[in-house]
């Protein structure tokens, strides 16, 4: 079943490539569009200006929400959203929702989901939310449980590529070349190593759970459908959303969207979904663009660019985005081959 | 009806007569009966509605259960040793949030060395994490003592931990008579969540708190475990009459009226202590028994009055704090802090080694002529001790100390004591 081809028509607003509501039919326009949406998250939080990460836990907990009309408990682990949403009695979450730990929120969420069950309210629906850390490091364990399980529970990764909340540290999500608090920018191969890295989604589809997905937040309409979609299916569920993040990647706070748009328009981070193991739609480049396009307009990457730069450095981040490209067909038939524009937002 | 059953098939049956509704376990000796027993009355439809989940370890297992009851459930859980300690985050974060969870302690050992067998170390190693901790002397004890944990947990919002020992109660069959169904229907009403996860009235639970209330909230939890000092001697004297036999309270006193010397300790070695004991008074020794059933909180009163006539305590205690001493004898001792008492140590039945009645009486004719040092490790080896100290004092490679004092002991396969 393909499932990414919801847009019969395509909308293109100056730049930015996404969907304006206001051309949409009113059933067909984002939860966020919506004055009565939820507002899960409410504003007042103490996340960064320009935060990806607040901005993707409200949209996919307002989906979620939409989704399941309401009823819908949220499990997060210890990180940033955890930690900026919550100091008392300033709580942003308008939503029954529960932290514990760093690395157990997948078990935790078993849990919530079992008393459901077991008091046959099967109208309430867990969803468990985490960062990078507590996702692919420190959480792994506890997720693979729940993905084998098959528990009934949707997984939200927020994907900032290094532990924030403790002050940008690596985690195993953090790409190749990037400077981290301990990949520091020095020596002959500066910032994080080239290795495997852990490819979160692949490893969750490894598990033939029903739903894996990933999303950015510079395409909500895309990320609100796969919420609602993975809200309309039972068992375990993932969506891995990348979120740039203005503290650690040292991108300006107003370029949020921009940097995301990049990530997925230059191939490094393939928007894709995939239902029992198996890839069943892709997000297809709508304007290819070199990799330097995006790393250039982050500080963790600046030491690729200072003096004579390193384009040895650039050139094999450069191979792994058409890596991507090759491996998931990012590439529209209709789309330029090779690079035409940088894009604007 | 007594039946003759395992301890462990005891505890199965009593926590599933409690209507646990999440039941979440990883297996460990010498916790695997009870799980296996539960998971197999769930699988076959005995005990329902309730979910039984395997999971990947013991810190998912409590962190299901920290889930399950945060979302209105009775949870439950059991492990033993490297479980709990695999799962200890997990434990004092069930405490901190204030989730009655119900969980057994199957006392084994710490690794390494690895161990399975009988020990206190791993209650030890959570005795702050804020869990109430309740020792069982007898297998009836600990079935009992289950119906007491929920109830008090659910009463006070508060997690408990139940504590038996490992193989000696756990794999031991004896007659048991597991509390009725109706009795315990009537004793434990239905969970009752002072704060629930609930879409229709949403709120947020394990928020950050920072300096201005981290101390006010600790502070309640402390007072919550001080409430339980009262309460527990209440439910027991509800659960004698409605299940018509004495289990649970905060210490239980024997042969301690006209007693000079008293021993005190947790768990089922009090039965050992209580044959030496007999035996010692024959002879015509003023010896008396305190069993400690409420370890956290700490019934400091109740222990002061209890010993408040010994010119002589001696604890005997399954564990110790390595490079300080015991443990259970620096609460006691905080709890008599009288000069008159002279408190002794002994660090008896480590990694199962048996503790037997014949040590126990040496033990006691040592105190009472005034022979015994404030701390003794029972029955030590002491010529093994010294031979690998000579070892480590010339080789500088002198290599694992387990594996070198198990060569110089030699094939002992079947000496436990
Ligand atoms: C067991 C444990 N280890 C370490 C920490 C410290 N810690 C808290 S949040 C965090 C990093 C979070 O990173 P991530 O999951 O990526 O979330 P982010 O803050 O980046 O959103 C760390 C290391 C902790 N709270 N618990
Ligand atoms: S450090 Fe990054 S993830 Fe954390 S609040 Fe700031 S922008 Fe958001
Ligand atoms: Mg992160």
């Amino acid at each position: 079943m393909i499932i990414m081809t919801r847009q019969p028509v395509h909308f293109y607003q100056v730049g930015s490539f996404a969907v304006g509501n206001r051309l949409l039919e009113v059933s067909d326009r984002t939860v966020q569009s919506d004055p009565q949406r939820f507002d899960s998250l409410d504003s007042g939080h103490r996340a960064c200006q320009g935060c990806g990460e607040a901005l993707g836990a409200r949209y996919a907990l307002d989906a979620a929400m939409r989704a399941t009309g309401g009823q819908l408990i949220a499990v997060n682990a210890t990180g940033c959203l955890e930690v900026f949403s919550t100091p008392y009695p300033e709580t942003s979450w308008r939503i029954a929702w529960l932290h514990s730990l760093f690395g157990n929120a997948p078990a935790v969420a078993t849990g919530v989901a079992a008393a459901m069950k077991v008091k046959g309210m099967n109208d309430v629906r867990v969803v468990a939310q985490a960062g990078d850390g507590g996702t692919v490091d420190i959480g792994f364990g506890c997720l693979s449980g729940m993905f084998e399980r098959n528990d009934d529970v949707l997984f939200i990764c927020y994907d900032n590529e290094a532990y924030m909340n403790t002050g940008v540290q690596r985690s195993g999500a953090t790409p190749p070349a990037a400077r981290t608090a301990t990949t520091e920018a020095v020596g002959p191969e500066p910032g994080n190593v080239f290795g495997q890295g852990k490819d979160m989604p692949r490893l969750a589809m490894a598990h033939g759970i029903s739903y894996v997905a990933t999303a950015t937040v510079a395409d909500l309409h895309d990320l609100e459908n796969k919420v609602e979609h993975a809200m309309q299916l039972h068992g375990a569920r993932y969506l891995h959303i990348l979120v740039p993040c203005p503290l650690g990647w040292g991108s300006a706070s107003c370029d949020t969207i921009k940097v995301a748009r990049l990530a997925q328009e230059t191939g490094l981070f393939p928007v894709f979904e995939a239902e029992n193991g198996v890839v069943t739609g892709v997000s297809k480049i709508r304007h290819r663009t070199s990799v330097e396009s995006y790393l250039s307009i982050q500080k963790r990457f600046r030491h690729l660019f200072a003096g004579s730069g390193r384009p040895d450095i650039v050139a094999r981040i450069q191979a792994m985005a058409d890596q991507n490209i090759a491996l998931y067909g990012l590439l529209a038939e209709d789309a330029p081959a090779e690079i035409t524009r940088e894009v604007s937002a | 009806m007594l039946r003759q059953i395992e301890g462990s098939r005891g505890v199965a049956e009593t926590v599933a007569r409690c209507r646990p509704e999440v039941v979440c376990a990883y297996p460990i000796s010498p916790q695997t009966h009870i799980i296996e027993a539960i998971g197999e009355m769930v699988k076959a439809g005995q005990l329902s509605p309730c979910e039984f989940i395997n999971v990947e370890s013991e810190f998912a297992a409590m962190s299901v259960s920290i889930g399950a009851s945060a979302a209105g459930a009775r949870a439950y859980t059991a492990t033993a040793s490297q479980g709990l300690l695999f799962m200890m985050e997990a434990v004092y974060n069930a405490a901190g949030l204030g989730l009655p969870i119900v969980m057994t302690l199957a006392n084994r050992a710490i690794g390494a060395p690895i161990n399975i067998w009988n020990d206190h170390s791993d209650a030890m190693a959570a005795r702050d994490a804020g869990w109430i901790q309740l020792f069982a002397e007898t297998n009836q004890e600990a079935a009992d003592l289950h119906v007491l944990a929920f109830r008090l947990a659910e009463e006070l919002s508060l997690p408990v931990m139940v504590c038996m020992d490992g193989f000696i109660l756990t794999h031991a069959v004896e007659g048991i008579d597991v509390p009725d169904q109706r009795d315990v229907d009537a004793f434990l009403p239905s969970y009752e969540p002072r704060q629930v996860l609930d879409p229709a009235h949403p709120i947020s639970i394990g928020a950050m708190v920072g300096p201005e209330a981290f101390t006010e909230v600790r502070y309640l939890s402390h007072l919550r475990q001080l409430d339980a000092l009262d309460l527990i001697p209440v439910l027991a004297s509800q659960f004698a009459s409605t299940f018509g036999r004495e289990s649970g309270g905060l210490i239980h006193s024997y042969e301690t009226n006209d007693a000079t010397t008293i021993v005190v300790a947790l768990g089922s070695v009090l039965g050992t202590i209580k044959d030496a004991v007999d035996q010692r008074r024959a002879l015509g020794d003023r010896v008396g028994v305190v069993g400690i059933t409420t370890f956290r909180p700490f019934p400091f009163d109740e222990v002061r009055r209890a010993l408040a006539n010994a010119q002589r305590v001696i604890v005997i205690e399954k564990a110790f704090s390595v490079g300080y001493g015991g443990v259970l004898s620096a609460d006691v001792a905080s709890a008599t802090h009288d000069a008159t008492i002279s408190l002794h140590s002994v660090v008896a039945g480590l990694g199962g080694r048996a503790i037997t009645q014949h040590s126990l009486e040496a033990i006691l004719d040592d105190a009472v002529h005034g022979r015994l040092d404030s701390v003794t490790f029972l029955d030590l080896d002491l010529d093994i001790v010294e031979s690998e100290r000579a070892r480590i004092d010339t080789q500088r490679r002198s290599g694992p100390s387990a594996e070198n004092v198990l060569s110089d002991l030699g094939t002992v396969a079947s000496r436990i004591g």
